[in-house]
């Protein structure tokens, strides 16, 4: 057959590795870094998400198509993110003193909701 | 090739193979669930119709004739809802594609035939949803079921319809998985990407749609449900919700979901110009390729829809420009069959005069598109007819003159039998002149200000109107005629033979209809496709 | 030809191959690509909400970590832990599967299951039932006066929805591994083939990649308050 059998040995290490990683996310999340805090956490996210996917689901010896699969996968949420984040932040975006945050305008609570 | 005068059907093909209905309901055969899905869809483009129909006699009159507006919002809301998520979407992928693709490629079946088989019956389940929220009184939010009319202040079967377009998806995601690991693993020998029918390379761009971009609208149909019934949800603007955001999920799919509707004609198209031209198809690559980037490029225009919803000025802009983007392998293609029939040996049967109205009325339909992506315009005929006009253009003078000319020049092989070509021509004729006298009108109503989704109107409008509604029922007729006679034809139609058009492809070297696992022997592909010039040195053509 | 037939050979010691498949090779790769293609539509169906979540968060940061701060971040990693866990089972089911060692198999897809309900049952039982008691889930008991309430209100319609339709993915994956274990049992895996269980795999596995992303999303955003 031509599929890879990983040894049991590299599937250990990866999950220490991921319980390790899981750890540090935990206790990283009480420093306050600010708006770094979501960076960390997102790219201590992919790194879990790389282990997994490249030795559990096995993309490490997967043929090309199953890699661009998941790699237009990607992309496309890419795009969904992208166009609809550059709306919202873009909405009210002339120059503003403070930078584009601050031009984000929040929408009130409305009144009451009406009877349905 | 053969030329049998009087060609016999075969002993044995997938039509009789077995006999009864649960050979039929638990078939895994993709012919059989071509079938299924033929029938289910020629029933549900007739209830969009009728709605169509019942919407066009109550603008006969400007206070409206027939219906009160409540009403009228439940038809025009059906209307779109059956025609999109339950005729157009699934119409040539589900039925010529699951017929033709494993034949085209000389394999014996989908890579996933129970799966095929599954999303039919998933398809079914979300139509009977659908037509439950008919019968028990409709729903009126329109296909687009904008965020917070129905999430907020609707009475109607909103979630029932909602339910039934969210489970329907499912059946799209299936087919387009199916697809795309057929196409990638099981073509024959020698079928290199290249030797492969441009058909195949449209399916293909298709599926990519339908996997990637089906899911979101499945989502937001589901956020709508969860809002429904909970009362609150993400889209609430109680609790700082944006409705806006709601449509950006929603088209994020819709707006490829056109090009799912439109694709496969277009490759129904690349194959009828050429064989009823009798020569090659001009630019093979710059064909497949466009149908690729229409897949990509029309996931980056979604925007075009909300230039007035309130949507930031600057992504209006964005997807102003990528939206003119898109129509560029659009006209690649047109430009493409041009060329084709260019010094070709013309002939004018009926799949040939639907490729003909496909060329002219998606042209039509399509540069009206770029008018509507201009932002300055589209802020004066925004939901007014004239987008109406437009998007009919390409959808039914562009997609189901596509569907019909398929299913026309794929009859023989489907059925083994001919159907009467002069009746086929009238109905082509037929349908032409009714789609041209119903929608051209639109167009300037829309111009002159006349809104959508509105029961009732200004008189001054009402002439136009009056042409428009006479269309329709000219319209109406043509799409009629045909339906007599393919089952006419299945009966006593004359027997086909395996290639009566003396076209190329795998299609047309096995039986007319076809062995349960479609050939004898696995093909093996030597040769480029649409070899017409080594074809006509072949054969003696009458 | 008659569908109901099945198309498989029955017993496990011969290669089996479906009809419409040349050889086992092509009916592997082709089951894996549609399983991966399937992932892909997964991701694109948890990327829609996730899409509505960053606009919102990055509207309402404020509110937004207000109402991650009152979720319990311990529970929420252990469950993470119990999480991966359950992956390691899973990829070791796997492993057991390809070299033929049916009663491992069996062992480690019951495991899997197991840790797999652990994660429901601290998810419904200890988290739901208690944001409930403390009034945090809107359209059913949402009590929290403090500021921006229709905000946080927000978030928590994000954490339920996010986590329900996770936990809706495992419940249907508990079920297919039920179908599998029953079929482990009676024999039916091999080192010929052993398809399903892999295919599994990568579901199971990818429902874990979706819940390395909700963790820190939906319960540390307020974490360092």
């Amino acid at each position: 057959m031509s599929e890879h059998i990983a040894s049991q040995k590299l599937y250990f290490i990866v999950f220490f590795s991921l319980l390790c990683l899981t750890l540090l996310t935990w206790r990283i999340a009480y420093i306050d870094l600010g708006r770094w805090n979501m960076v960390v956490a997102l790219l201590i996210s992919i790194c879990k998400t790389g282990l997994v996917g490249m030795f559990f689901m096995h993309l490490r010896w997967s043929t090309s198509m199953v890699r661009l699969v998941v790699f237009a996968a990607i992309f496309w949420l890419a795009i969904m993110m992208t166009l609809t984040l550059g709306d919202f932040f873009t909405r009210n975006a002339v120059s503003h003193p403070q930078g584009w945050q601050a031009s984000i305008v929040v929408p009130q609570p409305a009144a009451p909701a009406p009877p349905r | 090739m053969s030329s049998s005068e009087f060609p016999i059907m075969p002993r044995v093909h997938y039509l009789n193979a077995d006999y009864g209905i649960k050979s039929w309901l638990l078939t895994t055969d993709h012919k059989r669930i071509a079938w299924l899905y033929l029938i289910s869809i020629t029933f549900f483009f007739s209830i969009g119709g009728v709605a169509a129909a019942l919407m066009r006699l109550n603008l006969l009159e400007p206070q409206g004739m027939l219906v009160e507006p409540e009403t009228y919002n439940k038809l025009f809301s059906i209307h779109g809802i059956i025609m999109v998520f339950f005729f157009l979407v699934p119409s040539i992928p589900a039925v010529l594609g699951n017929f033709l693709i494993p034949i085209m490629l000389g394999a014996r079946d989908v890579a996933f035939p129970r799966l095929n088989l599954l999303s039919w019956y998933v398809f079914m389940t979300g139509g009977s949803f659908v037509l439950y929220a008919l019968i028990a009184g409709g729903v009126d939010t329109g296909w687009t079921f904008y965020t917070p009319l129905s999430t907020l202040y609707l009475n109607t079967h909103v979630m029932a319809a909602a339910g039934g377009v969210f489970i329907a998806g499912f059946s799209s995601i299936l087919t387009g998985l199916n697809f795309v690991v057929t196409i990638h693993k099981m073509r024959a020998p020698g079928l290199t990407w290249f030797r492969l029918p441009l058909f195949i390379w449209a399916m293909y761009a298709t599926s990519i749609i339908f996997i990637i971009g089906t899911p979101v609208v499945a989502i937001s149909l589901a956020l709508i449900v969860i809002e429904r019934i909970f009362h609150v949800g993400i889209f609430d603007p109680a609790l700082g919700g944006d409705p806006i955001l709601f449509q950006h999920l929603f088209w994020f799919y819709s707006h490829p979901a056109v090009y799912v509707m439109i694709l496969p004609s277009m490759g129904v198209v690349s194959e009828i110009v050429t064989a009823f031209s009798r020569k090659k198809i001009f630019g093979y690559h710059f064909i497949a390729f466009s149908s690729i980037a229409i897949a990509v490029i029309g996931f980056l225009v979604w925007g075009h829809h909300m230039f007035v919803s309130g949507q930031s000025i600057y992504a209006g802009l964005v997807f102003s420009a990528l939206s003119m983007a898109v129509a560029i392998p659009s006209a690649v293609k047109v430009f493409n069959w041009t060329a084709t029939l260019y010094k070709g040996s013309i002939s004018y049967e009926a799949p040939m005069l639907y490729a003909l109205g496909f060329i002219g009325l998606f042209t039509i339909g399509g540069l009206t598109g770029l008018y509507l992506a201009t932002t300055a315009i589209d802020q004066h005929v925004h939901d007014t007819y004239f987008v109406i006009a437009h998007f009919h253009y390409i959808m039914v003078g562009g997609a189901v003159m596509g569907y019909m000319g398929g299913i026309h020049y794929w009859w023989p092989k489907i059925s083994g039998r001919l159907y009467p070509d002069g009746w086929a021509r009238v109905s082509a004729i037929i349908i032409f002149v009714g789609f041209n006298l119903t929608f051209f009108p639109q167009f300037i109503l829309g111009y002159l200000g006349m809104p959508r989704r509105y029961a009732v109107y200004p008189p001054e409008f009402q002439t136009l109107n009056v042409i428009s509604t006479a269309g329709a029922s000219i319209l109406g007729i043509g799409y009629i005629i045909p339906l007599i006679y393919f089952a006419w034809s299945v009966r006593y139609g004359p027997v086909a033979g395996p290639n009566p058009w003396k076209a190329t492809g795998l299609e047309w070297t096995t039986s007319s209809p076809p062995p349960t696992h479609n050939f004898e022997e696995t093909p093996v592909v030597t040769e480029e496709p649409y070899g017409y010039d080594r074809l006509a040195e072949e054969i003696q053509v009458a | 030809m008659i569908a109901s037939r099945r198309k498989y050979k029955l017993h496990n010691s011969q290669a089996v191959v479906a009809e419409q498949f040349d050889d086992r090779t092509q009916q592997h790769e082709a089951s894996s690509l549609g399983m991966w293609i399937f992932l892909a539509t997964e991701i694109m169906f948890f990327g829609a909400v996730l899409t509505a979540y960053t606009v919102y968060r990055n509207l309402f940061t404020s509110a937004f970590e207000a109402g991650s701060h009152l979720l319990n971040a311990k529970i929420g990693a252990l469950n993470t832990a119990v999480l991966i866990c359950s992956s390691l089972t899973m990829a070791l089911a796997v492993h057991a599967a390809q070299t033929g060692r049916r009663k491992r198999l069996m062992a480690f897809l019951v495991s899997t299951m197991l840790l797999g309900g652990v994660f429901l049952f601290i998810k419904f039982f200890i988290e739901w039932t208690h944001d409930y008691k403390e009034g945090l889930a809107p359209g059913l008991h949402f009590t929290y006066a403090g500021p921006q309430a229709g905000h946080v209100a927000m978030f928590y319609c994000f954490y339920f929805i996010l986590t329900g339709i996770h936990a809706i993915h495992m419940i249907v994956g508990e079920g297919v591994m039920a179908v599998l274990l029953f079929m482990a049992w009676r024999g039916r895996f091999s080192e010929q083939w052993y398809n399903p269980i892999e295919m599994m795999g990568l579901y199971w596995h990818f429902v874990d990649i979706i819940w390395i992303f909700l963790f820190p999303f939906l319960y540390l955003l307020g974490a360092h308050f």
